[in-house]
């Protein structure tokens, strides 16, 4: 038994919306799985559910080998990092981390014990006795972790746990995070919008939207082989253009492009290929494959910079690494070229529209 | 043209600063001047002596009467808290729709606009021997004919003051206990605490600011309170401020009742510093 989160079926129903619509999902025990999509899309509720905090309106929830279902919150073995911390601003670091524990009748003694390990463990083993409104964010957020981890749930959940921390700070932490995940070797569930968050931390990702599992999958392969155009422009940024497929070509804004068999999927109506994927040359460059066109706009970003190409009918994103342009950036209205490959073309098929 | 900036503030600080002076500085100077005076069969005369107090120590009816106010004070703090705590809380955690809990909250509040006269008097018609308890027990047969045991004494004292002080306890405990976020209950019972046990370590401390407030202003109200003694009081129902208003009236013994007054002072100072210093103790709680 590796399965440690068993969702089968699982709905939540607001009124007439759906908020999670029929979602089963397997969670492996050590894995730190992601929860991404945008606001709305129900996986703030899915984590609420998999906590006891909602209960569904339809499916079973598996907790290692148990229904925990119509089990409370303060009955499941997992716990949860909450968004803003949700710390008692009443009781000191200690007396928060180690509140948990006295509810399980864990002798004082050992309370103590295991209060000063886990706060050794995130590094604010000096702070037990301050209050939590002394603490900086990033220290606030630390002690929550402490908290959560230190009954060692069966499941960690994660709210957004990095969204209200400033940019630096975040980085550390999503660093941080990782870390621990590997040391305490939990299972975390994370929930986030942030799609550099989910790739980089992350062993597995679930994309969601509206409600229901959109893909599923190491970060790599969603980014690599995203399954639907939606995926492709929400994970990174892909340039997506409707086009039939003539002779295995395709027309990019009227400009016509090879493409590889493997791209063409029955139906396959939707193309893309992602703007560091693509090369820009200059205008008079000659070859296969190359969309001409103008320089649009400039948005330099340090290490690379992204180009807006106009092909006349559209506009297409180039990225260009500053350290291979040995002819420095281009200017706006330049003529340039952009070489895309064949087999750095995915096809897509048709989707619903939404 | 700009006036300077010193000036601008003496303008603006001002008003409040005469008032303050005018209506409350003044008027307790005076008592404490009028305190030292001696009463001079029919009236009063300018005099340093330290006779009023002393009366008031020596004569055990004043000692009687200000611990017969603590008592009832007490007592109506106390019952406007077992009534008040447990409303808000429901208020709060039970009652969903929005417009609901807004309704159900004015209908404590809103009384306030009636005047006090009026509530106060409507005790009096409920439990008189005319009353409407009284006409509900005959004709149930519960009492043979209207009793006069509901009104005029203690009993009748706080059921009234603790209805006309109520909205005191409610609005500050409901104000703490709405400030509480949410996600700390979640916390709680994530961290393996069942309800009464959240409810305990985390509800109730959190919301300490509101009941001692609540008790505080319920407390002082009460124990300032000579309306309802003279409604619905009778002669064991006597505040200590029906003995102040006394002084100056009918017994034309001001310096007396000035010296009863500061007394009256200074214990309702002691019981709001007190409570401040408690209140003080749970700020800083949500930074």
């Amino acid at each position: 038994m590796t399965d440690i989160i068993r969702l089968d079926g699982v709905s939540k129903q607001f009124g007439f919306v759906m908020g999670v619509d029929n979602v089963s999902l397997n969670v492996r025990k050590g894995e730190f799985l992601t929860l991404l999509g945008p606001s709305g899309c129900g996986k703030s509720t899915l984590l609420r559910m998999i906590g006891g905090f909602e209960e569904p309106t339809a499916g079973r929830i598996w907790l290692d080998g148990e229904d925990v279902t119509d089990l409370p919150a303060n009955q499941r073995a997992v716990n949860m990092l909450f968004q803003d911390y949700a710390l008692f601003p009443h009781m000191s670091v200690g007396k928060n981390v180690g509140y948990g524990l006295r509810v399980a009748g864990v002798p004082k003694r050992e309370v103590e014990t295991k209060v000063r390990e886990v706060l050794e463990l995130v590094g604010l083993a000096d702070k037990i006795a301050t209050a939590p409104h002394q603490l900086s964010g990033g220290q606030r957020q630390r002690v929550a972790l402490a908290r959560a981890i230190v009954r060692h749930p069966k499941v960690l959940l994660l709210d957004e746990p990095l969204s209200a921390l400033d940019a630096n700070l975040r980085e550390a932490m999503q660093v941080e995070l990782r870390h621990l995940h590997q040391k305490v070797g939990l299972t975390f569930i994370m929930v986030t919008h942030d799609q550099t968050e989910a790739l980089t931390m992350s062993d597995r990702v679930i994309v969601m939207r509206q409600g229901r599992i959109m893909q599923d999958g190491a970060p790599q392969s969603l980014y690599d082989l995203p399954g639907s155009p939606y995926i492709a422009d929400f994970i990174g940024t892909t340039n997506l253009f409707n086009s039939r497929i003539e002779n295995g070509q395709v027309a990019c804004y009227g400009q016509p492009l090879t493409i590889n068999p493997q791209a063409i999927v029955a139906g396959t109506q939707t193309f893309g290929f992602r703007p560091e994927k693509a090369r820009l040359l200059p205008g008079n460059a000659s070859g296969a494959n190359l969309l001409r066109g103008t320089v649009a706009e400039v948005f330099y970003h340090g290490s690379v910079a992204r180009i807006v190409v106009d092909l006349g009918q559209g506009q297409v994103l180039v990225d260009l690494q500053i350290s291979d342009a040995a002819v420095g950036l281009p200017k706006a209205g330049a003529q340039v070229a952009v070489e895309v490959a064949s087999h750095k073309i995915m096809g897509f098929a048709a989707e619903d529209a939404a | 043209m700009t006036l300077p900036l010193r000036l601008r503030k003496v303008l603006v600080l001002s008003p409040p600063l005469i008032w303050v002076v005018l209506f409350m500085f003044v008027p307790y100077t005076i008592l404490f001047v009028f305190s030292f005076w001696e009463q001079v069969y029919p009236t009063f005369a300018p005099a340093f002596q330290l006779g009023n107090y002393q009366t008031l120590i020596s004569d055990p009816q004043y000692l009687r009467t200000l611990l017969r106010t603590i008592k009832i004070a007490g007592l109506v703090s106390l019952f406007s808290l077992l009534l008040a705590y447990p409303y808000a809380y429901f208020l709060v955690h039970k009652v969903r729709h929005p417009a609901l809990r807004q309704t159900l909250y004015m209908a404590v509040v809103a009384p306030l606009w009636v005047s006090y006269l009026l509530r106060a008097y409507t005790w009096k018609t409920i439990l008189g021997t005319e009353g409407i308890l009284n006409s509900f027990l005959v004709s149930t047969g519960i009492l043979s004919e209207p009793s006069s045991i509901f009104l005029y004494n203690q009993t009748s004292m706080i059921v009234t003051l603790t209805y006309v002080f109520i909205p005191f306890m409610v609005m500050p405990i409901y104000a703490a206990l709405e400030k509480i976020p949410r996600n700390l209950l979640e916390a709680s019972a994530d961290l393996g605490m069942g309800r009464t046990a959240t409810f305990v370590k985390v509800t109730l401390p959190l919301s300490m600011s509101g009941v001692v407030a609540g008790f505080t202003m319920t407390f002082c109200l009460a124990f300032g309170d000579f309306i309802a003694a003279y409604l619905v009081g009778g002669p064991d129902g006597m505040m200590i401020s029906n003995v102040i208003a006394t002084q100056f009236g009918a017994s034309l013994n001001w310096p007396l009742g000035s010296a009863l007054a500061l007394v009256m002072l200074l214990i309702v100072l002691a019981i709001i510093s007190v409570s401040d210093r408690f209140e003080r103790l749970g700020k800083g709680t949500f930074a």
